[in-house]
């Protein structure tokens, strides 16, 4: 980094705590990553490379609406119709964006399925590459170097900690995500998920389960968290 | 948020993103800011994405104890200056300008920049 670790002034909010600008009033302060992110969100609005509405909306996608549900709805597909299934085995890029779930991180997918002799996992070793279109925002855990470093190594020691025991002859694949290769992970259909519509099915799909940390949840675990009526 | 929708669309309200069960994904607002930024920065052509994860993965590289968004941040600052976007000069300019706007604003008003030239209404 450039402009050094310093905090811009600490404290600063005490009320009755008069500074020398000639203002009676307390003022403002902005901490440091605010005053980097708003100094560049101006330059680029003046510079015509951002618009603030835009940006607004942008993030209100990303949190609120893509979310992991994206995705839920691409393995809900997959598990009721085989030739989807199929579709997105052969050419995941294709399979999603016919679902017009389409963007800048999900250009180049990969699905892997999870079989019962073959567990998927997915990680970036190197910076977090992540199909945002299709899963949301990364969770917090999938960027920290401990979870980067420790799935590629000990996978199953992870994959306990996340709560998942698998058989022992069950193999784990771990699988690097990339700037040009994007993992979704195709869990396991739960038994008893036999008449299910496609709608309740995705209920079923949880983030964690699309990157392998979990696995789809059963039609009562989703139930006992609400997620199923 | 009507009660006739599937109980998990209720989902996209809450969890999983903003907050899941390691807390929020965005700490603060500025690092959804950070994050859109630089998205926007991509479609609008200024780098491709994979100049965005190498150089990501090399912030991440040269300072692995820095939070995720303080390196994506610093990714962004430091890409923008070598395609000369925005010099380093032009953005620590920018920087101390919105320092002095939010000091010459009083506490729980708006922060504009140019308020510390303020009262003089002169250009």
């Amino acid at each position: 980094m450039h402009s050094g670790d310093h905090d811009p002034e600490s404290g600063g909010h005490d009320h009755g705590h008069h500074h020398h600008h000639g203002h009676n009033h307390d003022h403002s302060e902005l901490d440091e990553m605010e005053l980097r992110v708003r100094a560049l969100e101006s330059l680029l609005t003046e510079k015509g490379y951002i618009d603030p509405p835009a940006l607004d909306a942008l993030i209100e996608t990303y949190e609120k609406q893509v979310g992991p549900r994206n995705g839920a709805a691409v393995v809900a597909r997959a598990w009721n119709d085989p030739g989807f299934m199929k579709m997105l085995r052969d050419d995941a890029t294709a399979a999603i964006s016919s679902m017009n779930f389409v963007g800048r991180q999900g250009e180049h997918m990969v699905a892997v399925e999870n079989t019962p002799g073959t567990h998927n996992m997915v990680v970036c070793t190197l910076c977090s590459c992540y199909p945002w279109p299709v899963l949301g925002l990364p969770p917090v855990w999938y960027k920290s170097p401990a979870y980067r470093s420790r799935a590629v190594i000990e996978p199953r020691s992870v994959l306990a900690e996340f709560g998942v025991t698998l058989p022992e002859g069950t193999a784990i694949k771990v699988w690097d995500s990339t700037a040009e290769v994007r993992y979704l992970v195709i869990p396991q259909r739960p038994a008893g998920t036999g008449g299910m519509s496609e709608e309740d099915l995705a209920c079923l799909v949880t983030r964690d389960s699309m990157i392998g940390t979990g696995l789809a949840l059963t039609p009562d675990e989703a139930r006992a968290k609400g997620l199923l009526s | 948020m009507s009660a006739s929708k599937p109980a998990c669309d209720t989902l996209l309200q809450s969890p999983g993103l903003e907050v899941n069960e390691d807390g929020p994904v965005f700490a603060e607002p500025w690092e959804a800011k950070a994050f859109a930024m630089a998205v926007s920065c991509h479609e609008r052509g200024l780098f491709d994405w994979p100049t965005w994860a190498n150089a990501l993965g090399a912030t991440i590289k040269a300072e692995p104890d820095l939070p995720y968004y303080k390196q994506w941040l610093a990714t962004l600052e430091r890409l923008l200056a070598d395609i000369g976007t925005v010099p380093e000069t032009e953005r620590l300019d920018r920087v101390n300008a919105w320092d002095r706007a939010a000091k010459a604003t009083p506490h729980g008003e708006p922060i504009v920049l140019g308020r510390d030239r303020e009262p003089h209404h002169h250009d």
